[in-house]
């Protein structure tokens, strides 16, 4: 009897789960009232039943079964209850039934048929798990050691590259994760070792090392998915980020070398340019001067033609008019004003038939230092200086003016 | 009473010790072989709750998810260029046929992944010996996975295996062998960076070389056109002096020495030797009317 009521709940309460989420309420009220059937038949009565029952016979020959009676439903009740289990924000649970996969639930509070009926198993499908190849990162210290056998790696080249790289993934599929692999963890390393040299063995060293990194880690992300795919593995993998890539130990002395080296050519062009930089634009500015210049000497010389050409010219009226009169006059006034600066030895030659000496040098040196007494005794040195900066000047514009450079001096004297 | 409440509980007891023998469950994940006296009676293939007799029947489960193996050290292999190469592979495997699978390796995994390195190591040394470093790393990496895969697939199917996949994990060069690939790739830098280096002093050469032309090029039009700029002056200045003094060349001539003299004894330091029977003087010797 006892027998049959428990296989008439069981297929009852299987029979209710199958028709999709099973309503706690509607089990519990059927549950009941398979109990209660139970008492009717074994006649004993429940006064906690009381309001169910108060359509059947009161019977107390054996008061002793309420305590049969309640045991039974404690632990029925207990045995329910653990079947209650809650998924988190991001898990699914994945329900068994007598092995058998039937169905994954979404997060929230969730009920299966107690064990050994149905199990629940309950993953973490959205966190993302990372798996580090070539290196282990230390938890809390947060540096890193090196796993050589994993990084180092042959390249297409024939040479030897030093890879570090992490994946990331997490799962599209929670029953393919459960039912497909034994180890999953390993099918992704050894997927990403695979992978990885795969792609690398394709690729020549410069490539890895410096311009195609990026590339490389889209390769191999793509041929991990590929092969976990084969395997129905429910990986998802979400990156795979190359931690480090470079020339092994061994060379990296050589390779530094050879960094420097195209720094040194950028370098040295730089300085090219920087010289070119410096003499072009110097360069144009001395050609904009010799053209100001020649342009300025033009001008010059232009007016100082027409100068003298028109001073002439009018000296030339004056003396058309009275030829002889100022041909004696300019004769003279140049004699004076020759005569009056130059120092002069007047010899009479006829008189005498002895041999006259002169001593010219003594002359010349007594002269200058006569002149130099004058400069330093002259109250005005400013003048001297003024007439110098104005020669200068002069000379420097236009080498050639003389008649200007001339006329000045004269009126500074 | 007391009676009925052990009868009770013994006939659940009783019930519930019938029922785990009795009945077992096939996981998703297994496959179950029944034996009832060590014969093999049949297969459950489909996970759920099945039933056994007691006691005679007895029950083997079996992984059913593929399973990799992962040699613990990698093998020596010699490509046909006569080098070594160290391979390190791994077997995805699954078991399909349970009942084959027990009779051939007794239902020992490691019995059988013993099967599986013979197997794909055969395929490996045959497909290196044909192969050289090059094509094994690089050009038909994947290609001799494919090829492994299909012989030891074929070879495991006797034992009630699948392989899934052969892949090759690494293929790496014996120690001795890095070394003179870690020279040779010294070599390489050095040539590399010495060319780099004389590649910067030619390109800097240049740039100098250059930047020397456009100055040189560009003073020297500056100067042409000042020279012409000058000598237009010096032109216009010749016209303009030309058409004066051809006006009157006896005077200009006169006019034009008088300012030489001028310009030629002009200081305290020029000494002048004169004859007082120069024409300047004559007013000096006496004052008659000449």
């Amino acid at each position: 009897m006892r027998n049959i009521f428990k296989k008439l709940s069981l297929k009852n309460i299987l029979a209710a789960n199958n028709d999709g989420p099973p309503d706690l309420d509607e089990l519990f009220s059927d549950l009941r009232k398979r109990i209660d059937n139970m008492f009717k038949i074994n006649s004993t009565n429940n006064g906690d039943n009381g309001d169910l029952n108060s359509n059947k016979e009161p019977i107390n020959e054996n008061p002793s079964g309420i305590s049969i009676g309640s045991i039974i439903l404690i632990v029925l009740l207990v045995w329910m209850a653990t079947g209650f289990y809650i998924v988190d924000q991001g898990s699914r649970g994945v329900v068994l039934r007598f092995g058998k996969y039937i169905e994954t639930k979404q997060p929230g509070p969730r009920w299966h048929l107690p064990y050994p009926i149905e199990t629940a198993e309950i993953v973490n499908q959205e966190q993302v798990r990372t798996n580090e190849v070539g290196y282990r990162s230390s938890g809390n210290t947060g540096g890193t050691s090196q796993e050589l056998r994993e990084s180092l790696m042959l390249t297409g080249d024939e040479n030897i590259i030093d890879l570090q790289f992490a994946v990331q993934y997490n799962l599209k599929s929670v029953q393919d994760y459960l039912f497909n692999n034994r180890s999953v963890e390993n099918s992704v390393r050894g997927a990403a070792e695979t992978a990885i040299r795969e792609i690398v063995g394709k690729s020549a060293m410069d490539f890895v090392l410096y311009e195609g990194r990026e590339e490389i880690a889209i390769k191999t992300k793509a041929l991990m998915q590929d092969i976990l795919d084969r395997y129905r593995s429910g990986i998802n993998i979400t990156s795979v980020t190359m931690q480090n890539a470079q020339p092994p130990e061994q060379v990296q002395a050589a390779f530094d070398d050879a960094v420097k080296a195209k720094q040194d050519l950028e370098r040295q062009k730089n300085e090219g340019q920087a010289y070119a930089n410096d003499i072009i634009p110097k360069a144009r500015g001395t050609a904009s001067r010799l053209i100001a210049e020649a342009n300025g000497y033009k001008v010059a010389i232009e007016n100082e033609a027409n100068g003298n050409a028109s001073r002439f010219n009018q000296i030339l009226t004056e003396y058309t008019r009275a030829p002889e009169v100022t041909r004696k006059r300019l004769f003279l006034e140049t004699q004076e004003q020759i005569m009056s600066s130059v120092s002069k030895v007047i010899v009479d030659q006829k008189g005498t038939n002895s041999l006259l000496y002169l001593p010219l040098d003594k002359l010349i040196k007594q002269s200058a230092l006569d002149e130099d007494e004058q400069d330093q005794t002259k109250a005005s040195n400013q003048k001297e200086d003024a007439k110098a900066l104005a020669s200068d000047v002069i000379n420097s514009i236009t080498e050639r003016s003389r008649g200007a450079f001339r006329a000045r001096e004269r009126d500074v004297r | 009473m007391r009676r009925y409440i052990s009868k009770f509980g013994i006939t659940i007891i009783l019930l519930l010790v019938i029922l785990t023998l009795s009945t077992f469950t096939v996981d998703q994940r297994e496959h179950a072989l029944v034996f009832r006296l060590g014969e093999i009676v049949s297969v459950k293939e489909t996970p759920g709750l099945y039933i056994k007799a007691p006691l005679i029947d007895n029950v083997r489960f079996f992984e059913k998810r593929i399973m990799t193996y992962d040699p613990p050290q990698p093998d020596r292999f010699i490509t046909s260029e006569k080098k070594n190469v160290l391979v390190d592979s791994y077997i995805k495997w699954r078991i399909i046929d349970p009942a084959q699978y027990y009779v051939s390796v007794n239902g020992d995994e490691a019995q059988a992944e013993r099967r599986l390195t013979q197997t794909v190591n055969d395929g490996l040394r045959a497909e290196f010996g044909k192969r050289t470093i090059q094509e094994v790393v690089s050009g038909e990496r994947s290609e001799i996975m494919d090829i492994l895969k299909e012989k030891a697939d074929i070879d495991s199917r006797k034992i009630g295996i699948e392989i899934i996949d052969v892949r090759l994990r690494r293929v790496d060069l014996p120690k001795e062998v890095s070394e003179s690939v870690y020279q040779r790739m010294n070599a390489e830098r050095k040539s590399v960076a010495n060319e780099l280096r004389s590649q910067g002093f030619a390109d800097s050469e240049k740039i100098r070389a250059e930047a020397e032309r456009q100055r040189d090029i560009i003073i020297t039009d500056a100067y042409r056109d000042a020279q012409k700029v000058k000598g237009e002056g010096d032109a216009k200045a010749a016209r303009i002096y030309a058409d004066a003094f051809s006006k009157n060349k006896e005077f200009y001539d006169f006019y034009r020495s008088l300012e030489a003299y001028r310009k030629s004894f002009s200081g305290k330091e020029d000494i002048l030797v004169l004859d007082p029977n120069s024409d300047f003087f004559k007013y000096l010797r006496g004052s008659r009317k000449k």
